[in-house]
């Protein structure tokens, strides 16, 4: 395979999913239950497309930077806006990520969804959010992932809002899609604010700007505003605070959805956005998305100890991680924010299709037994599930295990080095940036605790209702997608080192891009020491240790071993590494405890819930209304434009209405006059010529008397007039 | 006075004066005869201009075709025993406004001719035309002469369709 | 007096008129037709002595052909309008047919 056919091919996997969504759209009616098939086959094909493309991109072209193309869309005046679509290493895992996990979704709701009445409707979406998906994944450029941005927004809200029947699912539906709209419009601000300082939307004429030390407006502080407004994208599609409500509301949604737009590839999309722009945040913006990252990972995990709701427990959960995803680049730990991403996608989509799986099973149950009342999502309605649904508790299980960070699983290893990052960051920059590790490692133990708090009162002890008494284990597409998606949580995809990542492949292709930010602005251990080297070579395993490359014998291995030995791409990796064990102890310690304190209160009973809810009353409501941020927004946010709307409505019903009726009165008289002028004067005049005509008529008729003798007498005279008058 | 002489007067006598009792009897199959006269008369004039060919069709058309249709439509639409096949009556007035008009007409045309100098080109030879003229209606006007067959196909079916009986 | 143009010229002006006087005064629709005819056989001698003494030629005799097949064609359709005129009023009084009357 050459690089020539990377391009095409790319567009056929962006393009094929349409093809689903035009197919099950517009036939699927006719084709009823087959349309899920038709859409999973697609959907599989596609799958094995991505994985060529990206195997070879990461196999044969791991080194090259970028396979991308660049073409003329149309010309704004002088200005030329060049579009184009580009495979990196990370679009090359995202396509693997975004289409298999699509591909799994596309399986498991074939049974999931089986018996819908839009069941056809539900795979368009599905094709259509994918496409999406994939074409933020492969554009390089902000204007068509601008484009495919809003497109991913509006088919998360047809699938949030897909049983739009329930008036709780249309709200979430809409809540979603104005949430993302108004961290939307600061993408957007921050994309003219881009094409107006650089005249291109192409990432790598933007950061070719930067680097040549061109400035928005000619001050840096507008670089920094103008990657906060990008971040605020992020902000939006991931889920962070203090945008991240719209995400818990969301899971009204089908599960399969919330595994595939809430755990994996939507929220990912600004987590991604975040990777591919890094190069142009100055040190200012990295902090302030340090920050934010920071908040949502604590906040949400908060949140997340209280919940009742399966599904909720599991969207907090995810907004947490996201939130140490987004601390991760906010520190300056691309490559581990990226792995976490990757590595909590497959865990985190397991999690919510065992929660489908679940759930399917809790309705079946309580459909056979005829009632209708009980929360099929309370987990304490649940109970037992490990004997009933071997399968799911498995997978489950060891998934929960994959999130709390236990050596052995991929979490562990992103996690790990998200920590180890934190560390690093706080001990170069100091003062109060030590927060961020606080939080973030507080955050982690609470992570592994209410993951484990989910899965005692979900699946051990005794069934706590009848219905959880009768559930039964589902059928294989509802299993096999679990089974896949705990397999590829374990370590050794990643790394053969089961507690350091840093020696795989994917801290070798995952490389942190050089910053474009000139130095002033950019935390100077982020530079690259080692900036001088050429730049195909820049882009290469320069990350890695020396010991890798002593293993990898590759040429440019051996060639990038010449300079770096014993260093790293720059004084933060090198940090991390000296942080790496400690972060290490630290995070099992801490997760450790959490699920030692899981299991003593749920599974033991050493200490009692009740109590504890009782003694912390206050936290714990604080802690189950979620920071009263509906509330908060509610009275603020929602209840200002409100007040503002009606002030402008009353504004409009008598200033505007008023004026336009002052005016309408003006017209009317205007008009009346014009009327008269138009009835007397102007129709006078039509009147007086028609009756003119009328008046001849009646007199020229009587010369046509119908005889034809009489015409041929006055053509005689006709005749006889015109001999003589020539002759 | 030579032969042609006399007999162009009395060829033209025969014309103009059975043309003036076709124009002013009272009986309609009177008019119908003396019209066969007047054609009779003109085909005569046509011999006295060599113009062979036209005289026999004048008389093979004329005689032979449309007085025997003028004929026909007398007998289909008059009750010839009757006082009916007499024209109808005119009133006094009109008839002399008509006949001071035919006869300014008429001065003026017979001026017209006498006072004009016409071109007058050698007189041809007497030979037959039929040749000449069956040539120039396949040369030189054979899209007329096309023409006029449609037109005679066309007046055949119309005036077919016209008369005929309705209902 | 040698016969010449001139006195075929008279003989067709002196036709022409009695052809015109019946048109005008005549009631019934073929009589008016009759009328039509001499009119018609005027013009056709004017072409002949053309054709014999203005050197119109063999031009002549044609347009004198043609006149011949237009007065056939009008006979024919004039006679089938005739035989319509009766059928519908039961008369052929060309003065009394007068519908588009003024």
């Amino acid at each position: 395979m050459t690089q020539d056919v990377v391009l095409p091919l790319s567009i056929l996997i962006l393009l094929i999913p349409l093809l689903s969504f035009l197919i099950n759209i517009f036939f699927g009616n006719k084709l009823g239950r087959l349309s899920g098939v038709v859409g999973t086959t697609i959907l599989g094909i596609d799958l094995g497309l991505a994985i060529v493309v990206a195997f070879t991109k990461l196999t044969s072209y791991g080194t090259l930077h970028i396979i991308q193309n660049r073409v003329e869309w149309f010309n704004l005046g002088s200005v030329k806006v060049l579009v184009g679509i580009g495979i990196d290493n990370i679009a090359a895992i995202m396509l693997i990520v975004v289409t298999l996990i699509s591909f799994l979704v596309h399986l498991f709701s074939t049974v999931y969804m089986e018996g819908d009445r839009r069941y056809p409707k539900f795979y368009a979406y599905l094709g259509l959010f994918t496409f999406s998906m994939l074409g933020i994944v492969i554009a390089n450029n902000f204007l068509l992932m601008y484009i495919f941005w809003e497109l991913v927004g509006i088919s998360s809200y047809l699938l949030i809002g897909f049983w739009y029947e329930k008036n709780s699912a249309s709200n979430a539906g809409k809540k979603a899609f104005i949430t993302n709209r108004i961290g939307d419009l600061g993408f957007f601000i921050g994309i003219m604010i881009l094409f107006f300082t650089y005249g291109s939307f192409m990432f790598e004429d933007v950061f070719a700007g930067i680097s040549s030390g061109v400035m928005p407006f000619n001050n840096p502080t507008m670089l920094t505003i103008a990657g906060i407004c990008i971040f605020m994208g992020a902000m939006g599609k991931s889920a962070q605070f203090p945008l991240h409500v719209w995400l818990p509301d969301a899971m009204e949604g089908p599960t399969p959805v919330s595994a595939l737009i809430h755990a994996a590839t939507m929220v990912a999309a600004g987590v991604y956005l975040v990777a591919k722009v890094f190069a142009m945040f100055t040190a200012d913006a990295l902090t302030f998305i340090a920050v934010i990252g920071t908040i949502t990972a604590f906040i949400s995990a908060t949140i997340a100890l209280t919940q009742v709701d399966f599904k909720k427990v599991l969207a907090y959960s995810t907004v947490s991680q996201l939130g140490f995803m987004v601390m991760s680049l906010g520190v300056g730990g691309y490559t581990n924010g990226f792995f976490h991403l990757v590595t909590h996608a497959w865990f985190k989509a397991a999690l919510f299709l065992a929660a489908g799986s679940v759930i399917h099973a809790m309705h079946h149950a309580a459909h056979h037994m005829h009632d209708h009342h009980t929360d099929a999502q309370d987990i304490n309605n649940m109970g037992g599930l490990k004997k009933t649904m071997p399968w799911t508790y498995r997978t489950f299980l060891f998934v929960t295990l994959a999130l709390s960070g236990i050596p052995l699983t991929s979490g562990f290893l992103s996690k790990d080095g998200i920590l180890a990052g934190t560390l690093a960051y706080a001990n170069l920059t100091g003062g109060w940036h030590w927060i961020i590790p606080v939080l973030a490692f507080t955050a982690a133990g609470m992570t592994a605790f209410y993951m484990f708090r989910l899965t005692i009162v979900a699946f051990h002890g005794e069934h706590k209702t009848e219905i959880a008494k009768h559930t039964k284990e589902n059928k294989l597409p509802i299993v096999l997608p679990l089974v896949v998606l705990a397999f590829m949580s374990l370590w050794i995809f990643y790394s053969p080192n089961p507690i350091d990542a840093s020696k795989g492949w994917f801290h070798k292709m995952i490389v942190q891009p050089k910053s474009a930010v000139p130095d002033a602005y950019q935390w100077s251990f982020l530079l690259n020491e080692h900036a001088e080297e050429d730049a195909t070579v820049a882009h290469q395993a320069e990350g890695s240790t020396t010991h890798l490359e002593a293993t990898t014998g590759k040429p440019d291995d051996v060639k990038a071993a010449g300079h770096t030995t014993g260093h790293y791409l720059n004084k933060f990796q090198e940090e991390s590494h000296h942080f790496h064990y400690i972060a290490m102890i630290l995070s099992l310690l801490i997760a450790g405890s959490g699920i030692a304190l899981a299991f003593m209160i749920y599974q033991y009973k050493l200490i009692s819930a009740d109590k504890l809810e009782a003694r912390f009353k206050f936290l714990h409501t604080f802690s189950l209304n979620k920071w009263y941020f509906d509330e908060l927004y509610q009275a603020t946010a929602i209840n200002g434009i409100l007040v503002v709307s009606k002030a402008l409505s009353w504004f409009d019903n008598y200033v505007v209405d008023g004026l336009v009726n002052l005016s309408s009165y003006v017209t009317r008289g205007f008009s009346y006059v014009v009327g008269l002028f138009d009835n007397y004067v102007i129709d006078g005049a039509v009147n007086l010529t028609a009756t003119f005509t009328g008046f001849l008529g009646a007199k020229l008729r009587k010369v046509q008397t119908g005889h034809i003798q009489s015409y041929v007498v006055f053509v005689l005279l006709g005749i006889l007039i015109l001999l003589y008058f020539f002759i | 006075m030579d032969l042609i002489t006399i007999a162009f007067y009395f060829f033209g006598a025969l014309t103009i004066v059975f043309g003036a009792v076709v124009v002013f009897t009272k009986n309609i199959m009177h008019a119908a005869f003396s019209l066969l006269f007047t054609f009779f008369g003109i085909a005569g004039l046509y011999v006295l201009l060599s113009a062979d060919f036209l005289a026999i069709t004048q008389i093979m058309i004329y005689i032979g075709g449309i007085l025997v249709l003028i004929i026909f439509g007398v007998m289909l639409t008059t009750r010839i025993t009757g006082v009916e096949v007499k024209s109808g009556k005119i009133g006094k007035v009109q008839l002399a406004v008509a006949g001071l008009l035919t006869v300014l007409i008429a001065a003026t045309l017979i001026m017209i001719f006498t006072t004009s100098n016409w071109y007058t080109a050698d007189s041809v030879p007497l030979n037959s035309t039929v040749n000449e003229i069956g040539t120039a209606l396949l040369t030189n006007y054979l899209l007329a002469f096309e023409a006029a067959s449609m037109l005679l196909l066309i007046a055949i079916v119309g005036a077919a369709f016209i008369a005929r009986k309705k209902h | 007096m040698e016969i010449g143009l001139t006195h075929y010229l008279i003989i067709s002006a002196i036709l022409f008129s009695l052809g015109l006087y019946g048109i005008i005064t005549r009631k019934h629709a073929i009589m008016v037709l009759m009328g039509l005819e001499l009119v018609l056989n005027a013009t056709n001698i004017n072409f002949i002595a053309f054709a014999r003494y203005g050197g119109m030629n063999i031009e002549g005799h044609i347009a004198a052909i043609f006149v011949i097949i237009l007065a056939a064609a009008e006979a024919a359709i004039a006679l089938a309008i005739v035989l319509n005129i009766y059928q519908n009023f039961r008369h052929v009084n060309v003065d009394e047919v007068d519908n588009l009357k003024g």
